[in-house]
């Protein structure tokens, strides 16, 4: 009786189980890369706005801070967006007839809120605190990034659980005196280390990694 | 009707062995139903299995190759979750910032909730204007800081996506500017003869302002006649002080002040006005820090088995018709009764003996005692309680009186009956029904389905399109509590003035509203009534709008409480009797423990809290003695037939263990036509064969098998803890000689594998006394409310699949007939050597730092290992999507700071850690530890009896550490070494030693 199988088949389940295994590790690789890119992380996409709102403008040459317009940020989980008010407060006086603006103005005259799109997003199982962060030591651009040179704004981080964990596993990399968290400008010093170490003692920094500080 | 004739859960037990069991002493101490008792193979199976049926759905046939498919597809699914993108989201700031709105802080109202017309202040927890959370009004002197279930669950009521949303005229779709055109035409119409053929029809109105309006109303109309109505009338309760005093006054009680409590057949603790604070000042009572300290004792006389009679140091089990003749009993021991105004059989030996230990025991006490009667019971008794509390020299002391609360106390029963008397008679000619749902719940022999629509015009107002708007020409939504600006008053006359936290969700109009288109005053705002009536009320306040932005932030208005009253007795009040005149069996008539009168039908966290003593959801029953079910022939989930004053019902039979013999017990509430999705069709109607003539009490019950089954949803069964003697109960004299009898098995230096941690800094514990919790299962819907726990609904609770966090487990102790009953309300132990952690191979729940057993959602996978390792049976698992995904008016009630859990993964308990977590961040910014007291968990903060403590255990002066210290703390299942942080304080009991005698040590 002739052979079932012809010789080749030795080759080709050989060839079709590794291959199978390297493919499912490529596999997983890409997966890994993909969710890596902005494509998915967001990361430096500058994200399209009803109104072309320039931080760079507004910060990084006018110098506001940054509580003028997010004020909730040392009170509150949030940091809060401006009300249309906020920009009515100079813009009923400065640029009231520019073209970009009538959104806003429309939005005063209307009564209808603007619909900005977010920028920085969190899952909804991940409760993040603005206002214990801020008075710990921890500075605006630490996680939003130079915001100061954004035209439009974009996302300087990946915003993933690892990328918190850098930080509350060693928040001395990180941390810089109160006085300059909302410094937009701000420049860590070379010796970072010391200076965060001495942050953490005087801040009563801890080292939280418990899953529910963040998840609950 | 839902009878499932095949196959009831419960299993069959036959009670007369039991009973024979039980005296040799052959059963547990503790069991938790008649069928633990028998150890039936169905409780076995309830014990040995958790979830009876596994993952599937029981009805759900999957064959092999079903389930290879469903394998690889999921497989294949799991490896693409990881690739999911955050959608994009929007940022919808506000165009104008309103003050006090911050982001991401919740904001407190005080407000009050209602039932029955009285009042109870709450706070109101609001996100971003949506009202999430209610919390009791520690300002509120009916409140105290705590609060019931029905007011927990009244923020599902508000966002009830079954709500009526639109005017309806005869079935079509009106408007509220139409409404008002036909309205003024009806009353124009009426205007010659003064309103003579109009009537209004409302529940029990305290609200100083709807009284007002009303009487606005019936002066420009005066033949106008104002019907007030509610199916659990109060009734006897002001009859009773007519007959004892010649006027309707309301009754206060002081039990802080009484050492020696009765009760006549009432649920003074968990039911009826002011019962937060009852129950608050009778745990201060008998908080034992020490063999020193003193307990009052509490003596009742009872029919069907309530909170208050588990709590009861003696019970004496009698037919609610003996109550009467019982309380006379007592008036003669104490001299008051002279002569024979005796109808029912004599007390047997023992009784006597009882009631005359308690007569002793009363004298004993002059000035300190408080004899209470029960809501239900007839006039009469209500007058001999007020001859025997006056004898005792409790007026003043213990119990005082005041001006009525009501606005217009009338006899409620009197005027529904007239009131479909002219309807029947024609003299009917618009009817305007505010609130009430007489079609549903009037006595059911004033036919008000077949009377209603002969009324030419009427008009209902009403939260839902129910019984009664179905039958009415037009139909006006009604705007929920919440939602609308009002007042009323609370058990003791102190007003508050409601303030909306949200504008009508669904268009609907308030009462003020309503009441201001009668009076031609529509375009006035319904705020600027309330605040007229009260600048009215206080000419004398310098600066009116401080007094009433003062009233708005405290929830109570100033010195609106009403002043004690003189009330003369009459000579001949204890003398009044009830003639016996219940021949054959008894029926008594009760309000539901969760869904009251049917009000709360549609509400499914009432519908699945389990009821205190019955454990059950989802149902009412018709609840009968053993001694009784076995004369008869019957076993719980029996169908029977009732047949009461000719007309029948078919209602499941429920076996209470406590329940007094020859008497049934049937529930209001249930049996609804069209409350919505929720409770329509849950339960039977007991309104159905309630009539006019005996609205609570009567005699001559037929109960014939039906031979079907029904099955019941009961959690007694469910959770069960092995029978490890998990709760601990002397009385105060064995306390007393043995302080230490709860940790007599306590092991002070247990070996462990795992090495002990040391925390630093806080460490979170919990102390539950057992002393003092009542089971009224508040806790239960405020924990509910916080985490955003889902509902599952009959068919899941039936196989072991409800969610709650914190459950509380009710044990019998003693024969079947006449067992003792206490609760004792269970949730995750956080326990040091936790069995749950090391059993979960994604590691989702772990501990922190700080002690807490954490369990986390979005890493979970649904093993179920951990739920299966837990000695205490307190996980939960989402064996489906039981959160509502979908509805959008559920999105905006649910708490912002907890995950709404999805399909396939366990919860449980977190000690509220959105609160511990929002203190921690405020102490920190702050740079200052958190104070003791600061955290305070949801089912700690609506505890009336204050029986739940929280707080930091490495404090050592902290309140929960000082409980733990105290020798009644016990560990649950301490034998297995789990090292719980949450501790319960073991039950004492504090009976006479006249009737009891105490065993020795």
């Amino acid at each position: 009786m002739a052979q079932i199988f012809h010789r080749s088949t030795n080759t080709i389940s050989r060839v079709s189980i590794y291959g199978a295994v390297i493919l499912i590790a490529i596999l997983g690789y890409a997966v890994n890369v993909v969710n890596q890119t902005s494509y998915v992380t967001e990361v430096h996409n500058a994200r399209p706005q009803p109104v072309p709102f320039s931080h760079k403008h507004h910060v990084g040459e006018l110098g506001l801070d940054c509580r003028y317009c997010h004020s909730s940020v040392e009170d509150s989980s949030s940091a809060g967006m401006p009300a249309t008010q906020t920009c009515m407060v100079c813009h009923s006086q400065i640029w009231t007839s520019a073209a970009i603006l009538e959104p806003v103005r429309a939005s005063y005259r209307d009564s209808t809120p603007i619909a900005w799109t977010r920028v920085n997003a969190l899952p909804d199982f991940v409760y993040f605190n603005h206002s214990i962060h801020v008075a710990k030591g921890v500075g605006c651009t630490t996680c939003h990034g130079p915001v100061a040179e954004m035209n439009i704004t974009w996302r300087e981080q990946s915003l993933y659980m690892r990328w918190c964990l850098e930080c509350h596993n060693s928040p001395e990399k990180y941390l810089r005196p109160k006085s300059e968290v909302f410094n937009a400008f701000y420049k860590p010093p070379a010796d970072q280390e010391a200076l965060g170490n001495r942050l953490m003692s005087e801040y009563k920094v801890r080292k939280l990694t418990d899953c529910t500080t963040c998840h609950r | 009707m839902d009878i499932d004739r095949k196959n009831a859960g419960q299993p069959d037990v036959d009670i007369s062995a039991l009973r024979k069991a039980s005296s040799g002493g052959d059963t547990p101490r503790f069991w938790r139903g008649l069928d633990e008792l028998a150890d039936t193979p169905e409780f076995r199976n309830h014990k040995e299995n958790e979830f009876p049926h596994g993952a599937n759905d029981p009805d759900a046939k999957l064959d092999r190759r079903d389930l290879l498919k469903v394998m690889a597809a999921s497989a294949a699914f799991a490896g693409l979750s990881g690739c999911t993108k955050l959608p994009t989201q929007k940022i919808v700031p506000y165009v104008r910032q309103p003050e006090e709105i911050i982001p991401g802080k919740p904001l407190f109202y005080a407000t009050a909730v209602t039932l029955g017309g009285v009042a109870t202040g709450v706070l109101v927890e609001s996100h971003m204007a949506r009202p999430t959370k209610i919390e009791g009004n520690p300002d509120h002197p009916g409140s105290l800081g705590a609060t019931d279930a029905f007011s927990q669950a009244s923020v599902l009521g508000l966002y009830d996506p079954d709500r009526s949303q639109a005017e309806i005229h005869d079935g079509r779709i009106g408007s509220w500017a139409e409404f008002q055109d036909e309205l003024s035409t009806a009353l124009g119409a009426e205007k010659g003869n003064s309103g003579s053929g109009v009537r209004l029809l409302t529940p029990t109105i305290t609200s100083p302002t709807l009284g007002d309006q009303i009487n606005t109303f019936l002066k420009a109309y005066p033949s106008v006649k104002w019907v007030q109505y509610e199916s659990v009338t109060r009734d006897n309760i002001r009859e009773g002080t007519k007959l004892a005093f010649g006027e309707y006054v309301n009754t206060v009680y002081r039990v802080d002040q009484a050492d020696v409590i009765v009760t006549l057949d009432s649920d003074f603790l968990t039911s009826g006005p002011g019962c937060l604070r009852y129950a608050r000042e009778f745990a201060r009572k008998r908080r034992v820090e020490g063999p020193d300290s003193k307990m009052n004792r509490l003596y009742a006389f009872e029919s069907t088995p309530t909170n208050t009679g588990a709590m009861a140091d003696h019970r004496l089990r009698m037919p609610a018709s003996f109550v009467d003749d019982f309380a006379h009993h007592l008036a003669r021991e104490l001299g008051l009764v002279v002569g024979d105004v005796i109808f029912t059989p004599p007390p047997t030996r023992e009784q006597f003996a009882w009631i005359q230990a308690l007569a002793r025991d009363l004298e004993r006490h002059l000035g300190a005692s408080l004899v209470v009667p029960g809501d239900q019971q007839p006039p009469t008794v209500h007058a001999i309680a007020y001859a025997i509390n006056a004898a005792l020299r409790n007026f003043g002391k213990t119990i005082y009186f005041t001006e009525p609360i009501e606005v217009s106390p009338v006899n409620q029963w009197d005027s529904i009956g007239q009131l479909a008397a002219d309807i029947r008679a024609g003299g009917v000619t618009t009817l305007l029904i505010m609130g009430s749902n007489p079609v549903y719940d009037a006595p059911a022999d004033l036919g008000f389905k077949e009377i209603l629509p002969k009324v030419p015009f009427s008009v209902r107002l009403g939260l839902y399109e129910d019984e009664t708007s179905a039958l009415c020409h037009w139909h006006i939504p009604q705007a929920h509590e919440l939602e609308s600006w009002g007042d009323a008053r609370g058990y003791d006359g102190t007003a508050t003035v409601i303030q909306p936290l949200i504008a009508p969700l669904y268009g609907g109009k308030s009462e003020v509203d309503f009441l201001a288109v009668l009076n031609g005053q529509a375009s006035k705002p319904s705020h600027d009534f309330i605040h007229d009536y009260w600048q009215a009320q206080r000419p004398n306040v310098d600066r009116f709008d401080a007094f009433w932005e003062k009233t708005l932030r405290d929830g109570v208005v100033a010195d609106s409480a009403f002043p004690p009253k003189q009330v003369s007795l009459k000579a001949d009040a204890a003398m009044q009797v009830t003639p016996y005149t219940v021949r054959g069996l008894e029926i008594v008539f009760r309000p539901d423990h969760t869904v009251w009168d049917g009000r709360f039908a549609n509400n499914g966290w009432l519908q699945e809290l389990p009821k205190p003593l019955t454990m059950l959801t989802w149902d009412s029953v018709a609840m009968l003695s053993p001694k009784t079910a076995e004369r008869l022939g019957i076993k719980s989930e029996d169908a029977i037939e009732l047949k009461y004053h000719g007309r029948t019902i078919v209602a499941p039979a429920w076996v209470t263990p406590g329940h007094a013999d020859e008497s049934v017990t049937v529930f209001l509430g249930y049996g609804r036509t069209r409350s919505g999705r929720v409770g329509t069709g849950t339960g039977f109607d007991a309104g159905w064969i309630r009539p006019l003539a005996t609205p609570w009490i009567g005699g001559g019950l037929e109960v014939r098998k039906t031979g079907a089954r029904w099955a019941l949803a009961t959690t007694q069964t469910q959770s069960t803890m092995e029978g490890r003697e998990p709760i601990r109960i002397a009385t105060l004299d064995v306390y007393q000689k043995n302080p230490k009898f709860a940790q007599a098995d306590a092991d002070e230096n247990p070996l462990s594998l795992y090495p002990a941690v040391k925390y630093e800094g806080n460490q979170w514990g919990m102390a539950i006394d057992l002393n003092a919790c009542t089971g009224c299962g508040g806790c239960v819907v405020a924990c509910q409310a916080e985490n955003n726990i889902a509902v599952v609904g009959k068919k899941e609770v039936m196989i072991g699949r409800h969610m709650h966090w914190i459950r509380i487990d009710r044990y019998y102790e003693g024969g079947v007939d006449d067992p003792g009953a206490y609760h004792e309300p269970v949730l995750c132990m956080h326990c040091e050597n936790a069995p749950c952690e090391v059993v979960c191979p994604v590691v989702a729940t772990v501990h922190s730092s700080e002690g807490l057993n954490e369990m986390i959602y979005n890493r979970c996978v649904g093993t179920r290992y951990c739920s299966n390792n837990c000695p205490y049976k307190v996980r939960r698992f989402n064996f489906y999507l039981y959160s509502d995904w979908d509805t959008p008016s559920l999105f905006g009630m649910r708490n912002p700071n907890v995950s709404v859990r999805s399909r396939g993964v366990m919860e449980k308990c977190s000690y509220c850690v959105q609160r511990i977590n929002a203190v921690k961040i405020e102490a920190e910014e702050q740079d200052r530890p958190i104070r003791d007291g600061e955290i305070v968990t949801a089912c700690q903060q609506s505890c009336p009896s204050e029986a739940i403590m929280f707080g930091n255990i490495n404090d050592p002066n902290s309140r929960v550490s000082k409980l733990k210290a105290n020798n009644r703390n016990y560990k649950l299942l301490e034998e297995l070494n789990t090292r719980p942080r949450t501790t319960y304080l073991a039950k004492l009991r504090n009976p006479n030693p006249e009737i009891e005698k105490t065993p020795a040590v």
